[in-house]
């Protein structure tokens, strides 16, 4: 049977992995390489690196720590930042990246999604969403989100894009709820819900993680193949082994 | 062991395959050179993408005779294992899906999409359980119900030359072989421990 993923996203910026308010107050947490296996040996059944200086200063990813992350841990590994075309992604997927994910650049260009499903495959094309519910009640995309004072709200409704991205080739789709993001209160159950009604393909909940119980609750109400979540596996109040036994004694299928 | 070839047909993840049996200790070539491919001792054939331009490369380098006609044991890895049938219903391009394609024919069957249903998403994309259909060297050390991780929308059927499969929604091939013919549909550079092991075997197994 298929397992629940519990995947641990981490921020890279210079080669570092580093945590705090994007742009502002970035606390070094220490070696990529070294996080990437310790996150490994504790059970994480993949990871996802954001290149969180790539995007806004207008550079594609640094191959080097793709390099050196692919020499070292055999769990597999997404790229996050920075990947505007088809050249940023081979480049990328070369070092040993098994997927790269867009966000921002298949908004401006939704073709993209397509040219990288034709150059490498479904499979390796994950969409990264960023969505906020407006005042009218709806959920609506949000572009440039790396930087709080760039950040854009766009008229292109959170389900619509999912339903499009699908279709353009993406074969897998992160969800990241802003409204619960950072707040530790919970994933955003209603607009997951709401997006794996839509989704066919592998759907990753994203914001929102505080509590072992959130990601019970995500995949048993949600029924999202995948949870990310940053600042309580960098912290280390939430222990992945400890989560994988608590998923497990309630009948959630996940990896030992 | 040395003599381990990787046939270099343009896919992604090749770095990846290499980096894995580094980790083995094996310093694997990697070649599109037909000469290079037949005096190997082993020879991997790693893949991602879809089989169309997988096995139009394999013509470009004119490799598709060099490897039906190996002496030598050959491992397929993910799409490397579903070029080794006969035929494949993967086109390629979005716009000319369900075209299919002819493919190495070292092991009888074709291809098909997994069909998707309630609650089973394709791509199949996470970590799946192996479940051995009979003792085979290739396996030594793997249990059923080991996990290993998948990335696929299309899977090889459960044949004679199947010797553990996986399910989702509908039950197809994970590891084949056929005498020195392997292959694996799931990604074991990627596939932590049990993946290591599957690799390990396949470099130490004895083929005679």
């Amino acid at each position: 049977m298929l397992s629940r993923r519990i995947v641990p996203c981490l921020d890279v910026r210079d080669g570092r992995v580093v945590k705090g308010v994007r742009f502002r107050d970035h606390v070094d947490m220490g070696d990529i390489a070294e996080l990437a296996q310790r996150y490994r040996d504790e059970g994480a059944d993949e990871l996802v690196f954001y290149d969180i200086a790539a995007s806004p200063e207008g550079r594609s990813v640094d191959r080097g720590w793709v390099e050196r992350v692919a020499r070292l841990i055999d769990i597999p590994f997404c790229v996050a930042g920075g990947i505007r075309s088809v050249d940023d992604a081979r480049a990328v997927l070369h070092a040993g990246a098994d997927k790269v994910s867009i966000n921002t650049p298949a908004l401006q260009r939704p073709a993209l999604i397509g040219e990288l499903a034709d150059a490498f495959g479904v499979q390796c094309v994950v969409v990264g969403i960023d969505s906020q519910r407006d005042a009218d009640g709806q959920w609506r995309v949000r572009a440039f989100t790396g930087d709080p004072s760039m950040t854009q709200a766009l008229q292109r409704r959170t389900l619509d894009w999912v339903e499009e991205a699908q279709a353009l080739g993406a074969g897998e789709i992160v969800l990241n709820c802003m409204g619960a993001d950072g707040v530790r209160g919970g994933y955003d159950i209603e607009q997951l819900r709401a997006a794996r009604a839509v989704c066919r393909v592998p759907l990753v909940a994203s914001g929102g993680a505080g509590e072992m119980t959130h990601f019970r609750d995500v995949f048993e109400q949600a029924d999202v193949d995948a949870a990310l979540a940053a600042s309580v596996f960098h912290s280390g109040s939430i222990a992945i082994p400890a989560l994988k036994r608590s998923l497990r004694a309630a009948g959630i299928e996940v990896r030992a | 062991m040395s003599g381990v070839v990787l046939i270099d047909a343009g896919g992604a993840n090749i770095g990846s395959v290499r980096y894995a049996l580094q980790r083995l200790g094996v310093d694997a070539q990697l070649s599109g050179d037909a000469a290079t491919i037949r005096r190997a001792e082993r020879v991997i054939l790693p893949g991602v993408g879809a089989a169309a331009p997988a096995m139009e490369r394999l013509r470009a380098l004119d490799l598709v005779d060099t490897i039906r006609s190996l002496t030598r044991p050959l491992l397929g890895i993910c799409l490397g294992m579903q070029l080794l049938f006969e035929h494949s219903d993967e086109a390629g391009s979005m716009a000319t899906e369900g075209a299919g394609v002819a493919c190495l024919g070292l092991l009888p069957g074709t291809v098909t999409k997994l069909p998707a249903a309630a609650g089973i998403r394709i791509p199949h994309m996470g970590w799946n359980t192996l479940l051995p259909r009979r003792a085979d060297a290739l396996l030594d050390g793997i249990a059923a119900g080991d996990h290993a991780y998948f990335v696929h929308s299309y899977a090889a059927p459960v044949t004679d030359d199947c010797i553990a499969t996986c399910a989702h929604g509908t039950s197809f091939a994970a590891v084949v072989r056929r005498g020195r013919i392997a292959g694996a549909q799931f990604h074991p550079e990627r596939s932590a421990q049990v993946g290591a092991r599957i690799l390990q075997n396949f470099l130490r197994m004895d083929f005679e």
